[in-house]
């Protein structure tokens, strides 16, 4: 849009918004999910799994279809919206919160149930017997154990949001300090030839993207070393 | 099964046409889809030859020329790119022309919500739709429009910005907005909700120039194409969807 080309820093700012906001949420509707999956032994567990696992495979387009329909008026989005006198969730910050949350879901919950997995049950039996609380346990035993795979799922959600796209395009309508992120705003640039912005952003992308997986490949590392 | 897929295979083969069927890649304004579509169809009826089409916001779709796209006809939705594309050496000089001029319209699937330009004013409503006004002509003829009626400042907090028409029609067909500037030709066939014609004082005139790219200048297709679209037939359906006709003027 007019005006904005030389205003760079509004989509860095928000996408640093959206992608920390997305990871808390994930960690904090994650983490149960998780622990449900490394510990359940219902038999239908690994199709919630599935569930949680299919944006990795879905095209970004078949969610943000979904969720601009299910964001909109006519949707369970319109409705919740209604609450605060809105009409949709489409074109909004919390909107495109409830997008990544599901599109980046599987990036957190995976690591996440790795780790219970590796831990066992055999820490929280020994807690158990020590009389600690299943709170206490899981704060004080399982937390720590599970570190590493905390800090992998919050390092692999926060990217994978920063690197959204295709939802986003889909529902966000470009409104600036709402939706437009990075990736959006990469877009429009190179859409109108605004090759020095664009190459600007992308540049920055492509050097986070490096220092994220150089991070992480050195977080496994450490951890190999030391052990969980 | 597999019998079944062989013989639709062969009925493929034999109903595809003159063995000379030349194709067309061309690229085209998202406002002028559906218009496209049907032209494309009585373009193969009348010479056997298909055209492929592309379609995007025209800035879009100029970036991916300039990229080297393999594009041989360009349909734009302004009578800027192509003049550009002539001078930039991408087009055929001398092959430029109008072949469609556009009307914008303020849109609402709901009936009651647009009345005229009052609804810009009193702008009891949350989001209106546009598109990318840098990127897509009837964007930028949306915020000329407000800035004709001096709303633009204070409409700008409502807007919702698709990347091409499309998707800014789409977002008033799926109610997400409640409101919308699309392009005319994308009402055809939904005669429900409100509207209005937004007044030609108002906005530039929509000229819609076609242009030949240098990569579609050996092509007969390519040329056929272009004959087609300054024909009566091809002329019928642009008209049909509300556009009109570019010789005319």
């Amino acid at each position: 849009m007019e005006g904005l080309a030389p205003d760079l820093w509004p989509p860095i700012r928000l996408t640093i918004e959206l992608a920390t906001t997305t990871t808390i949420v994930l960690l904090i509707v994650g983490t149960p999910i998780a622990w449900w999956l490394a510990r359940s032994q219902a038999w239908w567990k690994e199709a919630v799994a599935t569930v949680v696992a299919m944006p990795i495979v879905l095209p970004p387009t078949v969610l943000g279809f979904y969720l601009l329909v299910a964001l909109g008026p006519e949707g369970l989005g319109g409705a919740l919206s209604g609450l605060t006198g809105r009409r949709t969730l489409a074109f909004t910050f919390e909107g495109l919160v409830i997008g990544s949350v599901i599109y980046s879901m599987p990036f957190v919950v995976q690591p996440i149930r790795n780790a219970f997995e590796a831990m066992g049950s055999r820490p929280l039996e020994v807690a158990a017997t020590l009389r600690a609380s299943p709170l206490r346990a899981f704060w004080t035993v399982v937390v720590p154990l599970a570190r590493p795979g905390f800090l992998t799922a919050a390092v692999l959600g926060f990217a994978h949001t920063v690197g959204e796209f295709g939802v986003v395009l889909m529902i966000g309508g470009s409104v600036p300090g709402q939706t437009k992120v990075l990736s959006i705003a990469i877009y429009d640039y190179v859409e109108t030839m605004q090759w020095r912005e664009a190459s600007l952003l992308s540049g920055g992308m492509a050097l986070f993207a490096f220092v994220v997986l150089l991070a992480m490949a050195l977080i496994e590392k450490r951890v190999a070393r030391v052990g969980v | 099964m597999i019998f079944r897929i062989l013989a639709a295979l062969a009925v493929v083969t034999f109903v595809a046409g003159p063995v000379d069927a030349a194709e067309t890649k061309v690229a085209v304004a998202a406002n002028f889809t559906e218009a496209a579509k049907e032209i494309g169809v009585a373009f193969k009826r009348k010479t056997g030859d298909d055209a492929l089409f592309s379609f995007g916001a025209t800035g879009q779709l100029y970036t991916q020329i300039t990229q080297d796209a393999p594009f041989e006809i360009l349909l734009s939705a302004d009578d800027e790119r192509p003049k550009k594309a002539v001078a930039d050496g991408f087009g055929v000089p001398g092959s430029v022309f109008t072949y469609a001029i556009g009307k914008l319209v303020l849109w609402s699937k709901s009936p009651d919500v647009v009345k005229g330009e009052d609804t810009l004013k009193t702008a009891g409503f949350t989001k209106l739709s546009i598109c990318n006004p840098v990127a897509a002509p009837y964007g930028a003829a949306a915020v000329e429009t407000m800035k004709a009626l001096k709303l633009y400042d204070t409409l700008q907090p409502k807007l919702v910005v698709g990347a091409n028409i499309t998707q800014a029609f789409q977002f008033v067909d799926s109610g997400n907005a409640e409101l919308g500037f699309v392009a005319l030709s994308q009402l055809k066939g939904n005669a429900g909700g409100s509207r209005w014609m937004v007044p030609q004082d108002l906005y530039k005139p929509i000229r819609q120039d076609a242009v030949l790219l240098k990569k579609g200048a050996g092509n007969t297709a390519a040329t056929g194409f272009m004959d087609f679209l300054k024909g009566p037939e091809a002329r019928a359906i642009i008209e049909k969807y509300g556009y009109v006709f570019g010789s005319e003027t």
